[in-house]
């Protein structure tokens, strides 16, 4: 009996290298979560002293006034900067959701073989453009172009970095927005064609319903990366603190806020503290922001396999 | 019997609109951004020779070439690989061999997700508060590759997960039942048909991190530099930072060298891409299973 349990007892080398490799990998997988941990701790220590002792709720809510290097009564009011973020993100969205999803549809439901594959790979090298290129483009393209079109003084506004951000979110929202549709399982389209339906019918009435909160996902991550972007923003939209009454209004983003004003801060300084203030907002907003979009694909995801079926192409089922 | 009656008619037409309009929706996705590439090359063209590429900037950065920030990029992008590679393949092997279908599962998805989508100035914070300060790297390359390494690892663990998936469950099987560990498993089966894969994830890590200029910015890149970096714990030059530089910070540069310098930079980018996806069609057109 006890000849058997030792014969069966397989803990040789080849074993112990395995356990080894599995906790290796283990720890792998767990740097992610010890790396966003990380991020919250880090900022936050940083951070923490305005936080504690000198961060005013509704003065940084509620102040536009965001003069950090006042010398005798410097003010953190960060409400200028989240209109500068709210207004310079909300017209990308509004340039890039209907036409990141017209596209995704155009892939994913109309294009078929070798249109569709040169199509995607488009779309992915255009999601591969670096933001300072976006910035520069702003700058130097976009800008005189604006001054010239709307014969407006400047050039570096919201209008021009509401579009340079639509045309860097588009593709990625594109993107996930067609791995929504494909996820919709064909029998679904079957059933409608068998019905009669055209193929606008069937996108309309049974595909894009049955996508529906992979789009919403699509369009949420798009807001987090037109929320997050620093480079193109910074350079774009022209670096005026004020609250934004038209599109030709220059304004400064949390994002561009923090980049150009880091540098120039002695570290542990009140102004130091409060520009790591703003990046625990961002963390925090964008950490939100996925988090919703996340919660919509499992949603979507569940519901279908309550129906008895599984997305067809779920890439981590 | 099969007439077309006025309702098919209709529907025809409308299905032919609608297919017209996300057509131009698409296009005017692609068009502009070719537009514009169009006029990068246009301006940026003459200002690139060999010389622009080899050598000094001079005379406050109003003259000569990239030498420095080339290079520079070429460290960064080495060292945060170096970093990233060997976390991230272990992250997508845990996640596709072993992890279960549990919390700490959903909750190391929702943490790559997250590190993906934290904005690009929040992992500057990061970087200068953990690395630059916390342990002492100073404002150097390691700094400012680690900064980048943490930054990028979504790029590889989903590129690799993805090509881990690929490898079919029944190849495993067949050697599982020949008494194989499952790391005897990875290391025989598994790695060696997803490796092109995983390369291609590489490539386009290697795409993401040239082009980061926000995390570099505070941690170990410096505006000016007029020598090359001789290790990790000296600061350089990066070609990112160097286009923000020229085109905001100093005054009378000619007009074609920030140009020349965003032109090289997309090329760099653009040519890395393409490689990779050349390389993923390439390997499923030869795939046998």
């Amino acid at each position: 009996m006890s000849e058997v349990a030792h014969a069966a007892d397989r803990r040789d080398a080849a074993w112990w290298i395995d356990r080894v490799v599995q906790i290796l990998v283990l720890a792998g997988g767990l740097s992610a979560i010890v790396f966003i941990a990380g991020i919250f701790v880090f900022i936050t220590r940083e951070g923490a002293g305005f936080v504690f002792d000198r961060f005013d709720f509704r003065e940084f809510f509620g102040s536009p006034r965001w003069t950090p290097t006042s010398s005798h009564n410097p003010t953190y009011g960060a409400l200028a900067l989240i209109a500068g973020t709210a207004s310079v993100t909300g017209l990308a969205m509004v340039v890039s959701v209907p036409f990141s999803l017209g596209a995704a549809i155009y892939i994913g439901e109309f294009a078929t073989g070798r249109v569709r594959e040169t199509l995607k790979v488009l779309v992915e090298l255009l999601a591969a453009i670096p933001s300072v290129v976006w910035g520069f483009i702003g700058l130097s393209i976009m800008n005189p172009l604006i001054i010239q079109t709307f014969d407006v003084p400047v050039g570096l506004n919201v209008l021009n970095a509401g579009v340079i951000l639509g045309l860097m979110a588009a593709p990625i929202m594109t993107t996930i927005a067609e791995d929504a549709l494909k996820a919709v399982p064909d029998t679904y389209r079957e059933a409608a064609e068998a019905m009669g339906a055209t193929r606008w019918q069937v996108t309309f009435k049974v595909v894009l319903p049955a996508a529906r909160n992979g789009l919403v996902a699509a369009t949420l991550l798009g807001v987090g990366r037109g929320f997050g972007e620093t480079m193109a923003v910074l350079m774009a939209s022209g670096h005026s603190i004020n609250l934004p009454t038209s599109p030709f209004d220059s304004v400064r983003a949390l994002t561009a806020t923090i980049a150009a004003e880091l540098g120039e801060t002695a570290a542990g300084s009140d102004h130091y503290q409060a520009l790591f203030t703003l990046g625990i907002f961002l963390f925090l907003v964008t950490f939100a922001i996925n988090f919703a979009a996340d919660v919509f694909v499992r949603g979507g995801q569940r519901k279908r396999r309550r129906r008895g079926r599984r997305p067809a192409a779920s890439a981590n089922p | 019997m099969f007439e077309a009656t006025v309702q098919n008619r209709r529907n025809r037409k409308v299905e032919g609109l609608f297919r017209l309009l996300f057509l131009w929706m698409t296009c005017m996705l692609i068009l502009p951004v070719a537009l514009i590439l169009g006029v990068l090359v246009y301006r940026g063209g003459p200002a690139i020779s060999w010389e622009f590429l080899f050598t000094q900037p001079l005379n406050n950065m109003t003259a000569g070439g990239i030498l420095p920030a080339l290079v520079g990029t070429v460290w960064l992008v080495v060292v945060a690989l170096i970093a990233s590679v060997p976390v991230g393949v272990a992250a997508a092997l845990y996640l596709s061999e072993y992890a279960p279908d549990n919390r700490l599962t959903r909750a190391i998805n929702l943490a790559i997700i997250n590190l993906a989508g934290v904005p690009s100035i929040v992992h500057a914070l990061f970087g200068l508060g953990a690395f630059v300060i916390f342990f002492r790297f100073g404002t150097s390359i390691l700094a400012a590759s680690l900064t980048l390494a943490v930054m990028t690892l979504p790029v590889v663990i989903v590129a690799t997960r993805e090509s881990l998936q690929t490898v079919p469950l029944a190849f495993r099987e067949a050697c599982w039942n020949m008494g194989a560990t499952r790391w005897q498993t990875i290391r025989k089966i598994v790695l060696p048909n997803a490796i092109s894969g995983i390369l291609t994830g590489v490539i386009l890590e290697v795409s993401r991190t040239s082009g980061e200029t926000a995390p570099i910015m505070f941690t170990g890149a410096a505006f000016f530099l007029p020598f090359l970096p001789q290790g990790v714990l000296d600061q350089t030059m990066a070609m990112s930072l160097h286009l923000f530089v020229i085109s905001t910070q100093v005054p009378d540069v000619p007009e074609h060298m920030p140009f020349g310098v965003a032109l090289v930079l997309i090329s760099m980018v653009l040519a890395m891409n393409g490689i990779s996806i050349a390389f993923r069609v390439y390997l499923r057109g030869r795939k046998k299973w």
